[in-house]
């Protein structure tokens, strides 16, 4: 392997190492790009598409994008910042969200990306599709109107638990997230303790028995927005 | 009966290897034999292959000639695009209906035929047109309609349906199909005589290296759309080192209003797979596939005979015969109805046998394709290029078209014009010419490039088909005065909606909000302020979506606001009260007053005051 | 309530509540004494907060909690649109439809079967859905208010919370829009 490259974001240097993806290098020099479907541990998926940022002028998801040597990578401009803020307003009017009840308020990563872009409500006119809930299993529930389809079970289930509980079927609109075929949680051999229950993003995929046990304003994004980890690392010397 | 199940699925998977990578042919047989994939089966296929069951679920639900509910004995997809819809889709879709009792998307109680919709089937010239199993029917009528039905009912054979050969090769015995070529002009390279063997002699007397070299010099790009360097992708997967390179022919023909690799594929095989051949011997592969979109199933088995003529005339094999002989040899893989696998690298997915989600990239084909290996996928079309000059030289093909765009293109033209069909035009040839040859000077509107190109008006006529003004992938479908704008937008948009993989946000929600924006201006319920927000998501879909389709899906949208924007601005009004139009009291509350059997107080004052 | 001879017309505020549960209305309240200096600035036109049944002028601020669930909230919501200069949609039932929402993915006769006919707790002697002319007609389904008509401004939460409140009402009223900090920010 060659030495490391420098790549510029938003006029920062940034050293990198070669086949780094941009996102990667970012989190490592404290500059944070807003991500919904990329976990590290995880292989880069490149679905939710929030993590678009432009490279040499050229849109592209950073989370799939090796760097380049001398690479110019534009990330906090207002017209990135208003597709972000499209697309996490589709994610929310595409399915059934509701904040006030979901167990996930204040852990959540789709709800607390649209604090940190300051989304008041989504513009879009809400799809309501018919989803269903999943409650078979004794210790884990599936409530798929909340599903962002970022694939992150599904990764999860595969890669690291080793057993491909979860899949996509259907297209478009209509993709969902099943569990072996057509089964119930119930006979998936899906496991408290699997990787894939504790990776969801979003209200999806529950751990039942675990909800309200935070106070209100002391939840994970009360008073730090999403991201705020990543970019306290640029403080360190 | 659960017997009769477990032999026959455990026979499909044998005689595919049992092998989890030719999922789709396992699916697609049982598919064939029993109607659907049902659960029941997939559960075995997964057992018997080791493919995961969620993947076996995944690539049934993904494609839609596979189900995993029942299907008729007979399943009639009636095409429906725009093309057809101008030709009398609904009509003749009613006829059907009425015919049969059922409406689309159902199967007769009987459970012998059902009745389908389905996306452009590549026969957009002799529309309205459908497919009987795989049996091509064109030119359809309401009176055509009722007498296949009537035919079904009475012997439940496609085949029989076809009571006269289309031309040319469609007479073959094993085509016999009634469609018809409709070549309407016959370029210098493409539809030029061609010398069987020529090509591959030629090239195999050349070195790997010096072949790519004729391919750079034609400068050769992609006929697909795309327009990529095919000696540039050559030389990639050349330099890519993989034990195993492959190379495959694209003939997942499916962007709507494009029919010419129909008429390749049915006239000239031996050119696409002299192609693929000689791509072989220059990257270095020794595997090709034609990927062969499921819509064009009824030119499988002479396709395969043309193959097995090449083996034996040593064209094809274990050694090919030459100057430097080597082995390549092709198989067809058939595709089951997904646009998205024409973008290649959701065709490498279909081609391993899973749903045809296209890839991130890096890596790109040439570099890590099917089964990891460096993997060179070129358009029908390009194939056939490569062919002609390995047989006629690199000048001689340069010497056609622009500097930039050398060579001839294969249109397809469709739509309000007298003499729909294939034309081989020189690149650089205006639109207006391509519409005089066709004989539809009077259009309106033109959409060059299927719905992920551009519909131009009246004013860009004179603009050039080539790779730096209108490219194209050779649907050209012309829409004559009186024609609804936006009902074409609309209907290209709907085509998106239901062909996006759903993989990416921007293309899975994007096209289902954009298509709810255009009902909305549509019906005449718009405002200025939804024609800013209808560009806004569009720019949006074209920057962040990950593939091909989700970033052209916009396109109807995007080019018609600039092309025909008083068309728009005519639809949307302010309303003076700062009422939001697309909101109707009298519609939202249609439900209630039926339920309760009364009439709304206020929905009367609307009509009144706000209509 | 109206203005003395020589005082400067105080600006109206009228808030509303359609399908909404009064939550947001109670947080409203919540600004606690800090509403005396609202009162100082402002004048309660149409209100629950003053009982005020009707419009008594033009107002400068609307302020509306919960969505449109059936014909009398489209025309009670039309009415603000048309006598306020600035509309303000209050809490989730406003942004984005809230908890009535939840019968949107349901047919309506089914949502009306078991709210009157077929639910566990249904006491219902007649057997009827009840449907007096006094009862208005329900929409397919409850709409946020931006779907009805132009909403210059929105509040999110359930309920917002008064610091949100207040600070969105002092920036309107300061002429500036108002963005909410961070915290202010909230879907709960």
């Amino acid at each position: 392997m060659s030495g490391p490259v420098t790549i510029l974001i938003d006029g920062v240097e940034v050293s990198a190492r070669p086949g780094q993806t941009i996102l990667d290098a970012a989190d490592e020099a404290g500059i944070y790009i807003p991500r919904l479907c990329h976990l590290p541990g995880l292989a880069p998926f490149g679905s939710c598409r929030v993590c678009t940022v432009t490279a040499n002028g050229r849109p592209c998801a950073s989370c799939t994008t090796p760097v380049t040597p001398g690479m110019i990578v534009e990330n906090d401009t207002e017209r990135l910042r208003e597709m972000r803020r499209q697309i996490v307003e589709m994610l929310f009017s595409e399915g059934n969200h509701f904040c006030m009840f979901c167990e996930k308020s204040g852990n959540c990563e789709l709800q607390a990306m649209a604090y940190r872009l300051g989304i008041p409500a989504s513009r879009y006119p809400g799809i309501w599709p018919v989803r269903d809930v999943d409650s078979t299993h004794p210790d884990i529930l599936i409530d798929r109107n909340r599903c962002i389809l970022c694939g992150r079970c599904v990764r999860a289930s595969r890669d690291v638990d080793g057993k491909q509980v979860f899949g996509f079927v259907g297209r478009g609109h209509g993709k969902r997230i099943a569990v072996l075929g057509d089964a119930r949680l119930r006979d998936s051999g899906v496991d408290v303790t699997d990787a894939a229950i504790d990776v969801c993003p979003v209200g999806a995929i529950l751990r039942k028995g675990t909800a309200f046990r935070v106070p209100i304003g002391q939840r994970r994004f009360d008073k730090e927005p999403i991201g705020a980890d990543i970019e306290a690392r640029k403080e360190k010397p | 009966m659960s017997e009769t199940l477990e032999s026959t699925v455990r026979r499909i998977c044998r005689s595919h290897g049992g092998d989890p990578t030719r999922l789709m042919d396992i699916a697609r047989d049982v598919q064939d034999r029993f109607g659907c994939v049902a659960p029941a089966a997939m559960d075995l296929i997964s057992r018997i292959t080791g493919a995961p069951r969620v993947e076996v679920e995944s690539l049934v639900s993904f494609y839609s000639f596979l189900s995993r509910s029942p299907k008729g004995q007979v399943v009639i997809r009636l095409c429906d695009d725009i093309i057809d819809r101008m030709h009398g889709y609904h009509r003749v879709a009613r006829a059907f209906s009425e015919e049969l009792g059922i409406g689309l998307g159902e199967t007769t109680a009987d459970g012998k035929i059902s009745l389908e919709r389905t996306a452009c089937i590549g026969l957009s010239d002799q529309a309205p047109a459908a497919l009987v199993n795989e049996v091509p029917v064109t030119e359809l009528s309401t009176d055509r309609a009722r007498e296949i039905v009537a035919g079904l009912r009475e012997h439940m054979d496609p085949r029989r349906l076809v009571t006269r050969s289309g031309d040319g090769q469609n007479a073959h015995p094993l085509v016999r199909a009634m469609v018809r070529n409709n070549l309407r002009q016959v370029g210098p390279l493409v539809f030029s005589e061609q010398v069987r063997g020529k090509a591959i002699s030629n090239a195999l007397a050349m070195s790997p290296a010096e072949v790519i070299r004729a391919v750079k010099n034609a400068r050769l790009r992609g006929r697909g759309g795309a327009g990529f360097p095919a000696g540039m992708k050559w030389e990639y997967a050349r330099a890519s080192t993989g034990e195993r390179k492959f190379v495959i022919g694209n003939a997942d023909e499916g962007e709507p209003g494009t029919f010419k690799d129909r008429v390749l594929l049915t006239e000239l095989p031996d050119r696409v797979f002299a192609g693929m051949t000689i791509a072989g011997y220059a990257i270095g592969a020794k595997e090709g596939i034609l990927y062969l979109r499921g819509e064009y199933a009824y030119l499988r088995p002479y396709l395969e005979a043309v193959l097995a003529q090449r083996r034996s005339d040593g064209l094809l094999g274990p050694k090919v015969a030459g100057k430097n002989p080597f082995a390549f040899d092709i198989r067809i893989q058939m595709g089951a109805g997904a646009y998205v696998c024409g973008e290649e690298s959701a065709l490498l997915e279909s081609c391993e046998g899973r749903r045809g989600d296209p890839r991130n990239r890096p890596p790109f084909p040439a570099q890590k394709g099917y089964l990891g290996g460096p993997t060179v996928v070129n358009n029908v079309e390009t194939l056939c290029c490569v062919t002609k000059i390995l047989e006629a030289g690199p000048a001689e093909f340069a010497q056609h078209g622009s500097t930039g765009s050398t060579g001839t293109k294969l249109l397809s033209v469709s739509g309000d014009c007298r003499l729909p069909g294939i034309y081989e035009v020189p690149f650089g040839t205006p639109l207006a010419e391509v519409l005089r040859l066709a004989q539809g000077e009077d259009a309106f509107a033109v959409q060059v490039g299927g719905p992920s190109g551009q519909l131009v008006s009246r004013t860009e006529f004179t603009r050039t088909i080539d790779y730096e003004n209108l490219a194209t992938g050779g649907s050209i479908m012309v829409f004559g005065p009186g024609r609804n704008l936006l009902e074409i937008v609309h209907a290209f948009l709907e085509f998106f909606a239901d062909e996006s993989c759903g993989y990416c946000t921007p293309c899975r929600a994007g096209t289902a909000f954009l298509l709810r924006m255009v009902e909305r201006i549509a019906a005449g319920r718009g405002e200025p302020a939804d024609l800013a927000r209808m560009e806004e998501l569009g720019l949006t879909m074209k920057a962040a979506s990950r593939c091909g389709l989700g970033q052209t899906a916009a396109n109807p949208v995007l080019t018609s606001l600039v092309n025909f924007r008083p068309v728009y601005d005519a639809l949307v009004k302010e309303d003076p009260e700062g009422f939001r139009r697309s909101f109707e009291l009298d519609k939202a509350v249609m439900e209630a007053e039926l339920l309760s059997g009364r009439r709304s107080k206020h929905a009367g004052i609307e009509k009144g005051g706000h209509r | 309530m109206s203005a003395r001879p020589g005082e400067r017309q105080k600006p109206k505020i009228a808030t509303v509540s359609l399908a909404g549960c009064f939550g947001c209305h109670m947080s409203i309240l919540d600004i606690d004494e800090r509403i005396l200096d609202l009162a100082k600035v402002v004048e309660f036109s149409r209100s629950p907060i003053n009982d005020l049944k009707k419009f008594d002028g033009r107002c400068a601020v609307g302020i509306v909690e919960g969505g449109c669930a059936n014909e009398e909230n489209v025309e009670v919501l039309r009415e603000f649109r048309r006598k306020c200069d600035i509309l303000v949609s209050l809490g989730d039932c406003a942004t984005m439809g809230g908890i009535p929402a939840l019968r949107n993915s349901i047919p309506l006769s089914e949502c009306l079967e078991t709210a009157y006919l077929d639910g566990p707790t249904v006491v219902n002697p007649l057997g009827r859905i009840p449907s007096d002319e006094e009862i208005p007609l329900l929409l397919d389904k409850v709409y946020p208010c931006h779907e009805i008509v132009k909403i210059d401004l929105f509040l999110p939460g359930c309920p917002p919370s008064a610091e949100a409140i207040f600070s969105a009402l002092t920036g309107i009223l300061g002429k500036s829009r108002p963005d909410l900090p961070y915290e202010l920010l909230k879907y709960d």
